[in-house]
């Protein structure tokens, strides 16, 4: 039977962005489906009646949600350029850091982004902190899958274009030369043609935060 | 050699998160020394093994840590191949456990703690959002058991089911506290008929903390969460 593969996702959603870059990473040929989230299509509600959201995956027309779940799943089927190591403590390491990425690090620097005051500050101090467990994860690795890029690395990916964003909107430095390891694993990430070349328009990207930025800090 | 294989899981008596680790690793026989850590004086190897969040669950295997119950499980299902197998075999399958162990974790979990933490006006809506939730979830057990629950045995005791009890095993004592019924055969017949199998197994009801401590740790977390707001 022919493989049908269908991801819906947005143009600037990092957590699709996620799924783009394994499903390129393993050459797997897909129908990408760009939502419109103020107006979403029936077939994204019935694929995700649960959440209603973005990414899911349809595989043969079975449908999979959520972004750590459809890159395991991904793994798991496809097994040629693999993002999970075999070993058992080494995967566990990995999914670690996915969850850490996703449960702590982005909501902190989302803080930053978003709150204003002594909350700001809290939320500052909460990303340094988890910043710094991420730079001594680096200690002695090119990505955090070692030698070649892994999950933990797809799912810390957002760091590599859209910190800049947040920079450049807020004013505030997020990612200085305090974390170095970081910085440099930016770099190498940035520089492999399947990541950047699937960046979202770093313009484009200015002008969506942009306006964030206003609804949180309404000119008073 | 003695320390091959060697078993430790850092944990306390009320977490639900350090439960489903104990629940796997006796599920699948596996011999473990349990250290009941005290969070208000956490011990220097818990520190040590989890300095990123400092939290049970722990798991130390052959002295490598590894934190976050559901990694945790994975790995005991990856490392540990006897039965029962935790997770399905199938991509498809183990995607969609996957999924509704997260649903169970983030969104029922948050949902219970709200209820728990509320009153008046503010605990009517937390109510309504968890009954929304578990309905949520009573049609997505419809996908899993489309012939109602299965008996429930150690055998085929899996994820889900580790993830259910912890969470939700205790609920009629949770009940008792928030002083409403969640569960029950009319409006969730589903899960209802299946906590009440999980609740049947001799290792779950071993597991189970005495029933009076648990109350007394509900009313203590809701009468400081109440206090705290009203202050």
């Amino acid at each position: 039977m022919a493989e049908e593969v269908k991801l819906f996702k947005t143009w600037s959603t990092p957590f699709g962005l996620r799924v783009v870059w394994a499903l390129k990473l393993k050459g797997i040929q897909y129908d990408a489906i760009d939502e419109d989230l103020s107006n979403k299509s029936a077939l994204l509600l019935q694929y995700n009646p649960v959440y209603k959201k973005v990414p899911v995956l349809v595989h043969n027309g079975k449908p999979i949600s959520e972004s750590l779940v459809i890159l395991e799943y991904i793994d798991e089927t496809w097994k040629q350029n693999p993002i999970l190591p075999q070993d058992p403590l080494e995967k566990a390491r990995e999914r670690f850091w996915a969850k850490f990425n996703d449960e702590k690090l982005l909501p902190s620097i989302w803080g930053v982004f978003t709150k204003e005051g002594k909350e700001r500050e809290e939320a500052i101090a909460d990303s340094l902190e988890n910043l710094q467990f991420v730079e001594e994860e680096l200690t002695g690795k090119k990505f955090f899958g070692g030698e070649k890029i892994g999950l933990a690395d797809l799912v810390f990916g957002w760091l590599a274009y859209l910190i800049c964003v947040f920079e450049e909107v807020t004013g505030l430095k997020i990612i200085d030369e305090r974390f170095p390891l970081l910085l440099a694993w930016i770099q190498e990430f940035s520089e492999l043609p399947i990541i950047k070349d699937n960046f979202p328009p770093h313009d484009k990207l200015i002008i969506r935060y942009q306006a964030f930025y206003e609804k949180y800090h309404p000119a008073k | 050699m003695e320390e091959e294989n060697k078993v430790t899981l850092h944990g306390t008596w009320f977490s639900p998160y350090a439960k489903r680790v104990e629940l796997a690793l006796k599920l699948k026989g596996i011999p473990f020394e349990y250290v009941e850590e005290d969070l208000k004086n956490k011990s220097p190897l818990l520190l040590k093994y989890n300095p990123v969040y400092k939290k049970v669950p722990v798991l130390v295997h052959n002295g490598k840590p590894i934190a976050e119950s559901f990694c945790i499980i994975e790995y005991i299902d990856e490392t540990w191949k006897n039965s029962p197998q935790l997770l399905p075999e199938d991509p498809y399958k183990r995607a969609k456990v996957r999924f509704w162990s997260s649903f169970i974790h983030q969104q029922l979990y948050e949902a219970m703690l709200t209820v728990m933490k509320a009153a008046g006006e503010a605990q009517g809506k937390a109510i309504k959002e968890l009954l929304e939730k578990l309905q949520v979830l009573e049609e997505g057990m419809k996908d899993f058991f489309p012939n109602g629950t299965p008996s429930i045995s150690n055998r085929n005791m899996g994820i889900l089911e580790i993830m259910i009890c912890s969470l939700l095993g205790p609920y009629k004592l949770q009940e008792e506290v928030i002083g409403i019924k969640i569960i029950g055969p009319e409006k969730t017949p589903l899960i209802f008929s299946w906590l009440t199998a999980i609740n049947e197994l001799p290792l779950v009801k071993e597991l189970a903390p005495p029933q009076d401590k648990t109350v007394a740790l509900l009313k203590f977390v809701r009468e400081n969460a109440l206090k705290s707001s009203s202050a």
